[in-house]
């Protein structure tokens, strides 16, 4: 299935992501992952998600799937606000540059990560960090859980409407 | 610095040693050393001369490269797919092909600064002579190029002299983008070498820029008092002529601003600029306004206040002709660099260009004589401004109700727009008949006027939003302080021991363009935040605008807040983008008049001085350009780390450390040569961040030095902590890495610091004399 980039202009060349047509596929790629890490951008606690915020269906998500979390920019207060500790916290850049590190002993020290989540990141930042991993972390598949289509990334939702997103990432919480 | 050209021929000379027949000897200049400081070891570096010193710091700051697209295009070749590590034709990689790319935009900034400079020194020169005397603060200022004398080896003191070291520069420049071509550079590491090269070289045509202009056109001689100017749209007056000045280059400005003053004009007419000009505009001529940053330029000139658009260089927009002529302003343009077209009228009559410009037979002009820019300028505002009536291109409320029911709400327009604004949404409610949604766009968008070219049904979608904010637009009445030039050597005495020691936390200087994430509001927020900390913080270029377009809860703006001198609490705005070269000349001033390291062609050793004790950090909240970048690249070598805020991470690369390898964190102690753990200060060299409140903390954290007493450093993760407590909401996690000494701990937090010190397993470590150069250690190990 073909998708579009949510901004016009972002022609990413020949490796695109592969769409996410139903929710199973991300529930199916984090049970096969060895060691999946969530990353959490400053955006989910703005964004609207079923009568709260992004950052509380993330809460839930992680404590479920177990998957831990790493918090960027300020997120950590917003973590901490609702009572839940991340693995870690630190910025954007930096958890991209340690995920393309082979040696990296990931944010649990149980060793670098296989499958990396990615969500409420700014659209441009997401984008470049995902090309990052792409052509330099070759251990790693990227998943943006984003409601826009991602072409960096391994496995992308195409651009949702919000609705159709939120059912998606509830089934994926019911799943996981 | 004063040299001649030496021709000697000799036909035939008998002496007693023997014949010498048609002996020809030629020099191209004999430089008479007035400078008694001993030449250093690198004098005028070519590209390998500082490459030991790259690679020290491309090993503890690794570069992580984060590309646009997949593919190289940049030869018949091609496209080259690069991705999964493929190579392209040429055999080039992923890593050096991004490497390149960050090469070649950091040629084309440091090329703009040094053209523009080639021209002002030129244009002066032919003014005022080759010997004028380059005094740009009196004896307040005997280190005057402090830049130059760091990298060239040479001391300035006459126009003339600038020559020679633009020569240098230029001929750099041009090896480092050959580098560029395909088939040169084959390594990432040694294009990033390259890369800082060129930075450096930006440096120092941006310092000959500046002192050139600050000494021939009498600007502000590092006057911590010079005066506040308006600043904002809402401070010119419409009832007026006005001329619109947009660019850098404020030689065509001068020319009208002269002009004025000589046919008694002065005060009759409105001189106001966008961008850097309007910086240099008010150095010259303080009764000139600034608009405001560069994305300004569209809400400006449909706004229909203009009766004249003047043209030079650099970060203009390319259609501002266009958008001109929408507002039946006609266009002089001044600039080789820039000539949009239009046909030159250098030659002509004045009088003549005048009378088509004024009829509308011509929509425009190429003038390459600043003196008769600033004649037609005049003379056209003169006369254009009773018949132009402020015809503007911004519709009325009624017309954008109107339109907005054209609206399809296909979301072309949020996909267009660099911050993802919610356009859409504001268009539904303007379509139900309310502007509120539009109206606080405003304070958001950048101007790009990306949103009218995706729009399918035509709409002027930038257009309505400025509409909707024409009230904040029209009440944008602010002071800046004009831009002062540099550091006055006795501010650098007097705060050279507490920065260095760590007293004063840290120098912040917010430089660079408007591609603000959240518009401009923040920038401000982050210079009263530093300045009331007591931080020294410094500004250029569009960064000190937008610092001033805030008021306190007094009504003052920031300006007017914080004295301008370079002291802890101080704001000094230095002045347009050529200004920038004081910021890196303050931090080299630091360790060649406190530390009293020697200065000249001593390039190393002053960037490790920096590097490991002056706690500078550069924050470009809204860099976009090729000329932020190879300014950014002047600062990393230099040992001065720079934030850029989100949009920055479109550079491609990051030079990040990693606090986690203690490996990468070893510094030389010069008093015993052993090696010691400094912890990651600074963490990072080039890194964007992803909000306001994680640039503040981070800003904090990269003032941390090695060098740092025990008092500094408490004072630093004073700050650091606090910010982060309030900002972030926890302790950091990472103190125990700049906790050296149980006396580095603030006192007020000493029970809960301890405690995280005890769960980490903190060891106490030495505070060396540090240094990543083993020449300077001056006690060999045995």
């Amino acid at each position: 299935m073909a998708a579009e980039p949510w901004q016009t202009a972002e022609i990413p060349g020949p490796k695109k992501a592969s769409v996410i047509t139903k929710p199973e596929v991300v529930v199916a790629m984090i049970k096969r992952a060895q060691h999946p890490v969530l990353v959490v951008g400053h955006k989910a606690a703005e964004i609207d998600f079923d009568g709260g915020k992004l950052v509380d269906f993330v809460i839930g998500f992680a404590k479920k799937s177990g998957i831990p979390v790493v918090a960027t920019a300020h997120m950590i207060g917003e973590f901490t606000k609702r009572g839940f500790k991340p693995a870690a916290f630190m910025p954007a850049v930096d958890i991209g540059n340690r995920l393309v590190d082979p040696s990296w002993t990931g944010v649990d020290g149980k060793g670098q990560h296989d499958l990396a989540l990615f969500v409420g990141l700014y659209y441009y930042m997401e984008w470049t960090i995902l090309s990052g991993l792409k052509h330099f972390a070759k251990h790693l598949k990227t998943i943006s859980l984003d409601n826009v289509y991602h072409p960096h990334a391994s496995w992308s939702f195409p651009n949702l409407s919000h609705e159709e997103w939120v059912k998606n990432l509830k089934v994926i919480l019911e799943k996981v | 610095m004063s040299k001649k050209g030496l021709h000697v021929k000799i036909g035939e000379l008998k002496s007693d040693l023997g014949l010498i027949k048609n002996l020809e000897l030629s020099v191209g200049r004999i430089v008479e050393e007035k400078w008694a400081e001993p030449m250093g070891p690198t004098p005028f570096p070519s590209l390998t001369t500082l490459r030991e010193w790259d690679m020290k710091l491309l090993q503890r700051y690794k570069p992580f490269y984060l590309p646009f697209c997949d593919v190289c295009c940049l030869c018949t070749f091609g496209k080259c797919d690069l991705t999964g590590g493929k190579r392209g034709a040429c055999g080039i990689d992923m890593a050096a092909q991004q490497s390149r790319i960050v090469l070649l935009a950091c040629c084309i900034g440091a090329a703009t600064h040094t053209g523009h400079a080639r021209h002002l020194v030129e244009h002066l020169i032919e003014k005022y002579g080759r010997r004028m005397p380059l005094d740009v603060g009196g004896l307040n200022i005997q280190v005057e190029a402090p830049v130059t004398r760091l990298v060239c080896g040479v001391k300035p003191e006459t126009l003339g002299d600038l020559e020679d070291i633009l020569d240098y520069v230029e001929t750099q420049i041009t090896h480092c983008l050959s580098v560029c071509h395909t088939g040169q550079e084959g390594n990432n590491l040694d294009f990033e070498s390259k890369v800082f090269q060129v930075g450096m070289l930006d440096h120092v045509g941006m310092e000959v820029a500046d002192i050139a202009q600050i000494a021939a056109y009498n600007f502000p001689k590092g006057d911590p008092d010079a005066p506040l100017v308006d600043l904002g749209y809402g401070t010119v007056n419409i009832e007026k002529p006005v001329i619109l000045c947009i660019g850098h280059n404020v030689v065509p400005s001068v020319g009208i601003i002269d002009y004025m003053k000589e046919n008694g004009l002065d005060g009759e007419i409105e001189v106001c600029g966008l961008c850097c000009t309007a910086h240099d505009i008010t150095r010259y001529y303080n009764r000139g306004k600034i608009i405001g940053p560069i994305s300004w330029q569209l809400r400006f000139i449909r706004s229909g206040v203009p009766d004249v658009v003047v043209l030079d260089e650099q970060c203009i927009r390319t259609d501002a002709l266009y958008e001109a002529q929408r507002i039946k302003a006609p266009v002089i343009v001044a600039s080789e660099k820039n000539c949009m077209g239009l046909p030159n009228r250098t030659n002509d009559p004045a009088d003549a260009i005048v009378e088509d410009l004024v009829s509308g037979k011509a929509l425009g002009a190429l003038i390459l004589d600043p003196e008769k820019v600033g004649e037609v300028a005049v003379k056209v505002a003169l006369k254009v401004a009773p018949l132009r009536k402020k015809f503007k291109a911004i519709p009325e409320v009624d017309e954008v109700l109107q339109k907005a029911k054209e609206c399809r709400q296909c979301g072309d327009c949020r996909r267009a727009c660099p911050q993802d604004l919610h356009i859409p949404e504001a268009m539904k409610v303007a379509m139900e008949g309310s502007l509120a949604k539009l109206a606080d766009l405003y304070d958001l968008c950048v101007g790009c006027g990306r949103c009218e070219e995706a729009c399918p049904a035509g709409l002027q979608v930038h257009s309505f939003i400025v509409k909707a904010g024409e009230k904040k637009l029209k009440e944008e009445t602010y002071k800046v302080r004009a831009g002062r030039g540099p550091i006055q050597d006795v501010e650098i005495r007097n705060v050279g021991s507490p920065i260095v020691l760590g007293e004063i936390p840290g120098v912040v200087a917010f430089v660079g363009c408007a591609n603000y994430p959240n518009g401009g509001l923040e920038v401000a927020e982050m210079v009263r935040e530093f300045a009331s900390r007591r931080y020294i913080v410094v500004t250029s270029g569009c960064a000190a605008m937008t610092a001033g377009m805030y008021r306190n809860e007094e009504g003052k703006t920031p300006y007017e807040e914080f004295t301008g001198e370079f002291t802890a609490g101080g704001l000094v705005n230095v002045g347009s983008c050529v200004a920038n070269a004081h910021i890196a000349g303050a931090a080299i001033k630091i360790a060649n008049i406190f530390a009293k390291r020697n200065l000249r062609a001593n390039y190393e050793e002053i960037a490790d001085y920096i590097l490991n004790r002056v706690g500078a950090v550069g924050v470009a909240w809204g860099a976009y350009s090729q000329k932020a970048a190879s300014i950014a690249a002047g600062f990393w070598r230099l040992g001065v780390p720079v934030i850029v805020g989100p949009h920055g991470i479109k550079y491609r690369r990051m030079l990040l450390g990693r606090a986690d390898r203690e490996e990468d964190w070893y510094v030389y102690d010069a008093r015993t040569g052993e090696k010691v753990y400094v912890g990651p200060a600074p963490e990072h060299l080039f890194y964007a961040a992803e909000t306001k409140e994680e640039a503040m903390v981070m800003i904090a954290k990269l003032c941390m030095r090695p060098n740092d007493t025990t008092k500094g450093r408490a004072i630093k993760l004073t700050h650091y902590i606090d910010l982060h407590k309030r900002l972030y909401g926890t302790m950091p996690e990472d103190i125990h890495r700049f906790v050296r000494t149980v006396a580095d701990i603030p006192v007020t937090m000493k029970d809960e610091i301890v405690k995280i010190l005890e769960e980490k397993g903190w060891k106490e470590t030495v505070i060396p004399d540090p240094t990543l150069l083993p020449r300077l250690i001056r006690k060999k190990k045995e």
